[in-house]
């Protein structure tokens, strides 16, 4: 019961993108159009899930016994970025329809705060092992599930004559402003 | 000493971070709730940025150009933590809770690690510290004038004092929604602002 709360909480009311702002750069930048949108939702599923249970090991096997725990910051973004980098790799070698799926996302996910967003998150939030993974499965599919939806409404703007001064990013903005109020209706689920 | 203003002057008004090249929106739209709260992640950002141009530009000629990418992200981290500690020990309940999350991901804000690329790898250590002052001014600008419209749209107040009566305000502006729709808005104004003169100098 308590992780089907987690994952409705960071999947549908505090969706990442559209209430706690996380990942905009990639949620402004790929998603242009709705397959571009998609592959980037799921590299991102990808590598927060596993993510978040690398951190999770990391800060409690780790940090919590060497009593360092003021270095989490330093710790999980170097995780991170190697984890990237070695799950590219790995794809590459074992799966390359996977790999030429999610390959040109991958290297920008290191970037993209909502990776260390979830790891600071679970920490804070003093999740277990399991309560972590889904947090983490849960706040990407929320990401995977904005970004499609802002891609499909980015790709009828397109097609429609606006103010010069509003092309592109302010735009875009409004587009997802009212988004989020539309998330807002999520408030009651929980 | 020209080349230091000019740094400054580019950093703040022609490449703005915010609204000119539209660079770190998570920390731009998470925290400016309230014009005191853009002011502290402006500073905060700052610090981080003067310190990792300065250490940046001192070490490019000993980081390896492979494994710059980790060694400025190791860089940047270090500064955070020093930020994220000094907020907790001195600002706890001012600013430390209402920016909470948003301190550690100061991290992955991609103006420090884009002027630690673009600038501070390639030039001396005191242009570099000027290029992290004013790229850090104009954040703490934006942050501040978004702040402080949120504020008097969503609160109805302006640094805390109280300018409209308490029922009026819009609370959505406060919230995430809020964001969105005024950095849309500003976005909008300066494009049209920047396109006006260019008209004018091209008839």
């Amino acid at each position: 019961m308590n992780l089907l709360i987690i994952l409705i909480s960071s999947m549908l009311v505090n969706n990442f993108v559209l209430s706690r702002f996380l990942g905009i750069c990639p949620f402004l930048g790929v998603s242009k159009r709705t397959d571009t949108a998609m592959g980037m939702g799921l590299a991102v599923i990808f590598v927060i899930t596993i993510s978040s249970a690398f951190t999770y090991m990391i800060y409690t096997f780790l940090l919590v016994p060497l009593h360092v725990e003021y270095l989490y910051n330093i710790a999980f973004i170097l995780v991170i970025a190697a984890l990237v980098q070695m799950l590219e790799m790995v794809i590459q070698k074992v799966s390359p329809t996977l790999y030429s799926a999610l390959g040109v996302y991958l290297p920008l996910i290191t970037t993209n705060c909502a990776v260390l967003g979830v790891a600071v998150l679970n920490m804070q939030e003093g999740y277990n092992l399991i309560e972590s993974v889904v947090n983490g499965f849960a706040a990407s599919a929320g990401f995977a599930l904005g970004i499609t939806l802002f891609a499909g409404v980015r790709e009828r703007i397109a097609d429609n004559r606006i103010l010069r001064a509003m092309e592109g990013f302010p735009i875009a903005m409004i587009s997802a402003g009212l988004m989020a109020i539309a998330f807002f209706g999520f408030k009651g689920l929980i | 000493m020209s080349k230091l203003t000019a740094g400054l002057k580019r950093g703040i008004l022609d490449e703005n971070p915010v609204f000119v090249q539209v660079l770190g929106m998570c920390p731009t739209l998470a925290t400016s709730t309230a014009a005191i709260n853009g002011i502290g992640m402006g500073l905060s950002v700052t610090v981080v940025l003067m310190c990792s141009n300065l250490l940046i530009s001192l070490l490019r000629n000993v980081i390896p150009n492979k494994i710059r990418i980790p060694a400025y992200i190791g860089i940047i981290a270090a500064f955070v933590t020093v930020v994220d500690l000094f907020l907790q020990a001195f600002f706890y309940d001012s600013l430390y809770k209402a920016l909470g999350l948003y301190i550690p991901l100061i991290v992955v804000n991609c103006i420090i690690l884009g002027r630690a690329e673009a600038y501070a790898s390639k030039n001396d250590p005191v242009s570099a510290l000027f290029d992290g002052l004013g790229n850090g001014l104009g954040f703490t600008l934006a942050l501040t004038i978004l702040g402080a419209i949120r504020e008097f749209l969503g609160a109805g107040s302006i640094f805390g004092l109280q300018i409209l009566p308490e029922n009026i305000p819009a609370i959505i502006m406060i919230m995430a929604p809020g964001g969105f729709i005024v950095l849309g808005i500003l976005l909008a104004v300066f494009t049209h602002l920047k396109s006006r003169p260019r008209k004018e100098s091209k008839a």
